[in-house]
C-alpha cells in the first residue's frame, strides 16, 4: 500500500499530533506515506470565495507536485479541507476545460502541469476504511479501548456528495464507527456526526460560532461520550480550542476532550499517550482516557429477553446497506 | 396479380400535430405521382367518420383496391381503417399504415427534413402495398374461465363483479389470506367508516363463492398462450396444514410457542406466531406455518401445534403443489409496497424510537392491532401530548420518487384526526400542498383544520433527537423550512408518524415479465392508454386494476376492479376472438422435414407431421414474429403479410424516393 502524502498546513502546527499519529499508525498497517515535494496550502474554505482562478492554481500546484510521484496515483490528505480542495479541483479543472485553461496558464508560467483524473484523491479515513480494512485494524488492536464511550464525529466537508465513492450516506456516515467499533470503543449513536462545527464562525460570528460548538459538545455529553473522536483539524480546532470560551458564553461547565480517530487507533495498537501526542490538546483526554478498560459492562447490559409484562413495541431494524 | 393496383392515399393532419412540422398538401401532391397511386388527399382528421367515409367513397367509387393512410402508429388507428375498408367491401389487409406523427412530426423540427421524411415512408408504403394479399381472420373460441392475481380490494372487486356473473374465476394470492392492505387499515378516509367492517363481507363472499377457486399461499410461476386461451402454471406453496381438516380454530395459534415480528400484516409494530393467520377474520381461515422460524423445522423438536390439533391437520410432510389452469383471461391486481423511510436518515425511521411509519400508525390505530387501537409511543404505554405528521415521505422528492403517492395527503388528515380524538394532542401536519381534490375529501381537510391541526407548509429537513434548549430536552425535534412563515423552525413533538408513499412492489418488473406487459419508468405496470383504456395493457387478454398501475385510493382502485371485469365480460360474451392473419405458413413443396425450425418457434406453434415429414403451423398459436422464417434452411416458411416481396418493396419504395431527392438536390445545386 504505497501512497502519496499530502499532509496540509494544519498538521505542521495545532493539529501536528494527527500527523505524528497517521504517520505512526500507518507504518505500523504496512502503508508507505510519501509526503508530497515542496507542498503549499490548499487555500482552506476562504480562498475559493475571494479568487477562483487563483485559488484552483494554488490548489492545482499541489496535484501537479503530487503527480511527480509516479510510483503510485494515489493521493491521500488526513485533513477534511485539503482532501475536499484537492479532490474538487480535480473534478472541475476536468469538466470545465474553459476555466481549466487559465489554471494550466497559470501552472505552465511555473514550468508545470497536471491532467485532470491522473490522481486518486482520498482522505486517510477513506483508505483505512477500504484499503486497510476493518478485519486488518482489528488484527492489529492490543489494548482494546473498551469502556470508552466514543462519539464519532465526520463534520460536514468529506462526508458530501461522494465520499466512499458514493458509497456512504452523506446524512448518515457509518465507516468511522465500524473502525473504532473494530478498536473495541463503545460507539455512541451521535445524533450530529455530520453536522457543521461552524468553521471559521468564531472568527466571524462568536455568538453563531459558539452556538454551533454547544450543540455538538452537549449532544455528545446528553449521550454520556468520554470524548469525541474527529478527522479534521478545523473541528478539532473549533471544539476543542474554543470549547472553553464556549463554556464562559453559556455559563456551562463542558469538558469533553476531542481526539483524532488515529490516535485512538495508535492507542489501540498498544502505542503510547506520549507517541500519540495525547496532552497536547486543551481539553486534556488523559481523565477520559483511564476509563479504557473498566467495566462499564453491568450498565450497559440490558435485559436480552423482553420481561413477560413488557408491553413496548418493536422497533424496524436497521436498514442494511447495499 | 393480375388485377390492375389502383391505390388511394390518404394523408392526416392530425389537427396541427403532423400538419404543423408536414407540409401536408405537398406530400399529397407528391404522392398523386406514384405508380398505380390513383387518388392521393389530406384531410384534418383522417380517423374521423368523415375522413373513413372518404376512403369508403373512393373504393366504391373510383375502384380504388389498395389503402394507404399516413398518420399516427398502427397500435392506434390501424384496425380502425382496416374495418373501413372492410365496410367497403375490401379484404381489410389491402391496407397500409405510415407513422408520420410517432416517427416524424414529433420527433423533427425541421419542416423541409419532415416533409422529405413523411413522403419517403409513405413511397414506401405505397410500394409495399401493391404487394399485399387478401388474407382471412382466425376466429378462436375463449375459455371464460378468469385468473385474477392479487386479492387485495381490486382484485375482490373484480372477481365477485366476475363470478357474480356466472364465469369461473382463479384468484391467486401470495400471502396467506386475500384483502391486501386495506385489511390492515384502521379507518378509511373522508368517511371514517372501519376499513375491516366494509371490507370484510367481501373478503368472506369470495372465499365462499361458487364461481371462485382461492388459492392463497401461491404463486403463478409461467404464463403461456394468447388472449382466450391462456396456461397458467401456479405454485401453491406448502402450509404443512391439510386445509381439508382443519377448522379454523386457532387452538394451534395459541399453543404455538414462538413469537416473531410480523413485518406484513402487523407492519413490524406487532408480533405472530409463527403457526399463524395474519388475522382473526383471514381468508380462508387456514393458518400457515412460517418454515424457516418454526422450532419443529429448525431443531426438530416441538410439534406442539401438531399435538393440539383437535382434527389432526398439522402436515408436516406437506410439499408444494403445482398445478396448472386455462383460462381466457388476466386481471394483474397486484397493489403495491410501502415507502422504506429508513431509506431516508434524516428523518431518524428506525433510529428514533418514537418515528413512526404510516403503516405502523395504522395498525397503532386499529382496534384489533397491537395496541387495542391505542395510540401510544414505542413503550407502548405512554400516550403522546404532541404528534407530527409529515406528508410526502419519499414522494414528489428527486431522491427517491417523483411522483405523488395520491393518498398520503387524505392519510395524514385522517392521521390528524384520529390523534386528536384518541388522545387529545396537539398535532403539527407538515405539508408541502394539499391535495384533496375528490368527493368530501377538501370539507375533510376543513373539519380537520376546524379541529385545531397546526399545518406548516414546508419540506421538513431533518427530525432530530438531539436538543438544543430546555424546551427541546427528551422530545423529538422536527427541524423544518416554513415556506409561509419564511424561516427555519424546531418544533419539539413526542411522536413523529411519517406519511411514506406508495411504491410498485419490489418484484413487478419480473411479474410484468412474466405476464408480456411492460412498467413504466417509475415501475407501475402501463395501462394500453393512460385515459381511453386504463385498465387493459398493451397485451391483449391482460388487464391491470388498482394501485399496481400508480398510485390511487380504496374507491378508486375498487372502480379500476369493476372496470377491468367489466372489459374481460365483454370478452367472454364475445364467445370466440378473432386472431390477426399475420401468421407463418409452410411451403411443403420445399420444406426438408428438417425440423430446424420447431424449436426455434417461442410459442411452440409448430408442430410436425410424421406422415408427410413436413413442418405445420398452428395458426391460432402463432404470434407473426418470423423467428422460424429465419431459421428455415430451406426457405420455406414466409410470414403472411411480411413476405420477402413485401419488404423487399417497402424499402425500394423508400430508397427510390430518397434517391430522387439526392438527385432534386443535385439538380439545384
Amino acid at each position: 500500500m504505497n501512497y502519496t502524502y499530502f499532509p496540509g498546513c494544519s498538521l505542521e502546527k495545532n493539529a501536528a499530533c494527527y500527523d505524528a499519529s497517521t504517520r505512526a499508525v500507518a507504518a505500523q498497517l504496512g502503508m508507505q506515506l510519501t509526503e508530497v515535494e515542496d507542498w503549499n496550502c490548499c487555500g482552506a474554505t476562504e480562498y475559493v470565495s475571494l479568487n477562483l482562478t487563483a485559488a484552483y492554481s494554488l490548489i492545482a500546484r499541489n496535484l501537479a507536485q503530487a503527480s511527480k510521484n509516479t510510483s503510485t496515483h494515489e493521493l491521500v490528505a488526513p485533513c477534511s479541507a485539503c482532501y475536499l480542495n484537492l479532490r474538487k479541483c480535480d473534478k472541475v479543472l476536468g469538466q470545465d476545460p474553459k476555466f481549466a485553461g487559465r489554471v494550466v496558464q497559470a501552472l505552465a508560467a511555473g514550468g508545470l502541469s497536471y491532467k485532470p483524473g491522473t490522481l486518486h484523491i482520498r482522505h486517510l479515513l477513506d483508505v483505512l476504511y477500504q484499503d486497510v480494512g476493518l478485519e486488518a485494524l482489528a488484527a492489529k488492536v492490543t489494548k482494546p479501548l473498551r469502556g470508552l464511550r466514543v462519539a464519532p464525529y465526520y463534520g460536514c466537508m468529506i462526508v458530501r456528495p461522494e465520499f466512499h465513492d458514493g458509497g456512504e450516506d452523506p446524512e448518515a456516515p457509518t465507516s468511522l464507527d465500524e473502525i473504532l467499533k473494530a478498536l473495541g470503543a463503545d460507539v455512541v449513536d451521535y445524533p450530529l456526526k455530520a453536522a457543521c462545527c461552524g468553521g471559521h464562525m468564531t472568527q466571524i460570528s462568536e455568538a453563531t460560532g459558539f452556538d454551533m460548538i454547544h450543540r455538538l459538545v452537549k449532544s455528545a455529553a446528553d449521550l454520556n461520550a468520554d470524548l469525541i473522536a474527529t478527522l479534521c483539524p478545523m473541528c478539532q480546532l473549533n471544539l476543542d480550542g474554543f470549547q472553553g470560551a464556549m463554556n464562559r458564553h453559556f455559563g456551562s461547565h463542558f469538558h469533553m476532550p476531542v481526539l483524532y480517530f488515529t490516535q485512538l487507533i495508535g492507542l489501540a495498537m498498544g502505542m503510547s499517550m506520549r507517541e500519540m501526542g495525547i496532552g497536547e490538546e486543551i481539553v486534556d483526554a488523559r481523565a477520559a482516557l483511564s476509563r479504557i478498560g473498566s467495566e462499564m459492562a453491568a450498565e450497559a447490559a440490558e435485559p436480552k429477553r423482553p420481561r413477560k409484562d413488557d408491553k413496548a413495541l418493536p422497533m424496524p431494524a436497521p436498514l442494511k446497506r447495499a | 396479380m393480375t388485377e390492375e393496383i389502383r391505390i388511394g392515399v390518404y394523408i392526416c393532419h392530425c389537427g396541427s400535430n403532423i400538419a404543423g412540422t408536414v407540409d401536408v398538401e405537398e406530400v399529397a401532391r407528391w404522392a398523386g405521382h406514384l405508380t398505380n397511386v390513383i387518388s392521393s388527399r389530406d384531410y384534418k382528421f383522417m380517423c374521423s367518420s368523415l375522413g373513413q367515409e372518404m376512403i369508403e367513397k373512393d373504393i366504391k367509387e373510383k375502384g380504388v383496391n389498395r389503402v394507404v393512410v399516413a398518420s399516427c402508429t398502427p397500435h392506434l388507428h390501424e384496425l380502425t381503417y382496416r374495418n373501413a375498408l372492410a365496410r367497403a367491401g375490401l379484404n381489410p389487409y389491402f391496407f397500409e399504415m405510415a407513422n408520420i406523427r410517432e416517427q416524424v412530426s414529433w420527433v423533427t423540427t425541421d419542416r423541409v427534413e419532415a416533409t422529405k421524411k413523411a413522403e419517403a415512408l409513405v413511397a414506401a408504403a405505397v410500394s409495399r402495398v401493391a404487394w399485399h394479399e387478401a388474407l382471412e381472420p382466425l376466429f378462436v373460441p375463449i375459455d371464460p374461465n378468469v385468473l385474477i392475481v392479487g386479492g387485495g380490494v381490486a382484485g375482490i372487486q373484480a372477481a365477485l363483479e366476475i363470478a357474480d356473473a356466472g364465469n369461473h374465476v382463479y384468484m391467486v394470492e401470495r400471502e396467506p389470506s386475500i384483502g391486501g392492505h386495506m385489511a390492515q387499515l384502521d379507518k378509511t378516509f373522508p368517511t371514517l367508516d372501519c376499513s375491516a367492517c366494509i371490507l370484510t363481507p367481501k373478503m368472506f363472499n369470495v372465499g365462499n363463492h361458487k364461481n371462485v377457486t382461492l388459492m392463497t399461499w401461491s404463486e403463478v410461476e409461467k404464463v403461456d398462450g394468447y388472449i382466450g386461451n391462456f396456461t397458467v402454471t401456479i405454485r401453491k406453496r406448502a402450509r404443512y396444514v391439510d386445509t381439508g381438516l382443519c377448522t379454523g380454530c386457532g387452538v394451534c395459534e395459541e399453543k404455538c410457542p414462538k413469537k416473531v415480528v410480523d413485518d406484513v400484516f402487523e407492519a413490524g409494530v406487532g408480533h405472530r406466531k409463527v403457526v399463524y393467520r395474519p388475522f382473526p377474520q383471514a381468508v380462508p381461515n387456514y393458518p400457515v406455518i412460517d418454515r424457516p422460524n418454526c422450532t419443529f423445522f429448525q431443531k426438530g423438536t416441538c410439534k406442539a401445534c401438531e399435538k393440539f390439533c383437535p382434527t389432526g391437520a398439522i402436515k408436516f410432510d406437506q410439499q408444494d403443489e403445482v398445478l396448472t389452469v386455462k383460462v381466457g383471461n388476466i386481471i394483474l391486481a397486484t397493489g403495491w409496497d410501502l415507502f422504506d423511510a429508513r431509506r431516508i436518515p434524516q428523518y431518524g425511521y428506525g433510529r428514533i424510537r418514537n418515528v413512526f411509519s404510516s403503516m405502523e400508525f395504522e395498525r397503532l390505530s386499529n382496534a384489533a392491532g397491537p395496541t387495542g387501537g391505542k395510540i401510544v409511543m414505542r413503550d407502548g404505554v405512554s400516550v403522546p401530548k404532541s404528534v407530527g405528521i409529515i406528508h410526502c415521505v419519499g414522494s414528489r422528492d428527486k431522491h427517491y420518487n417523483n411522483y405523488c403517492s395520491a393518498i398520503c395527503c387524505m392519510q395524514s388528515l385522517k392521521f390528524a384526526h384520529l390523534v386528536h380524538e384518541k388522545t387529545g394532542a396537539q398535532v403539527h401536519n407538515f405539508y408541502i400542498d394539499i391535495r384533496t381534490p375528490a368527493k368530501a375529501y377538501d370539507e375533510f381537510y376543513q373539519r380537520v383544520l376546524d379541529e385545531g391541526t397546526i399545518f406548516i407548509r414546508g419540506k421538513v429537513a431533518e427530525i432530530s433527537d438531539s436538543p438544543r434548549t430546555a424546551e427541546e430536552e427528551g422530545k423529538i425535534i422536527v427541524q423544518v423550512d416554513d415556506s409561509l412563515a419564511g424561516r427555519q423552525r424546531r418544533i419539539p413533538l413526542d411522536m413523529v408518524v411519517l406519511s411514506a408513499g406508495l411504491e410498485p412492489r419490489h418484484d413487478a418488473k419480473e411479474v410484468a415479465i412474466k405476464f408480456g406487459i411492460s412498467c413504466s419508468a417509475d415501475r407501475w405496470f402501463m395501462e394500453k392508454h393512460p385515459k381511453l383504456d386504463p385498465v387493459a395493457t398493451m397485451t391483449d387478454g391482460v388487464f391491470v386494476a388498482g394501485v399496481c398501475v400508480g398510485p390511487k385510493d380504496i374507491p378508486a382502485s375498487v372502480a379500476q376492479g369493476s372496470a377491468a371485469a367489466a372489459r374481460v365480460l365483454s370478452i367472454i360474451g364475445q364467445k370466440e376472438i378473432q386472431i390477426d392473419a399475420a401468421t407463418a405458413i409452410v411451403n411443403e413443396e420445399s420444406c426438408v422435414g428438417c425440423k430446424e425450425c420447431i424449436p426455434s418457434c417461442p410459442y411452440q406453434a409448430i408442430e410436425f407431421l410424421e406422415d408427410k415429414r413436413k413442418a405445420y403451423v398452428r395458426e391460432a398459436l402463432c404470434k407473426g414474429c418470423g423467428t422460424c422464417v429465419g431459421t428455415c434452411l430451406s426457405k420455406s416458411i414466409s410470414l403472411r403479410h411480411f413476405t420477402d416481396d413485401q419488404l423487399v418493396a417497402e424499402m425500394i419504395g423508400a430508397m427510390t424516393a430518397m434517391k430522387m431527392f439526392e438527385q432534386a438536390q443535385t439538380e439545384v445545386a
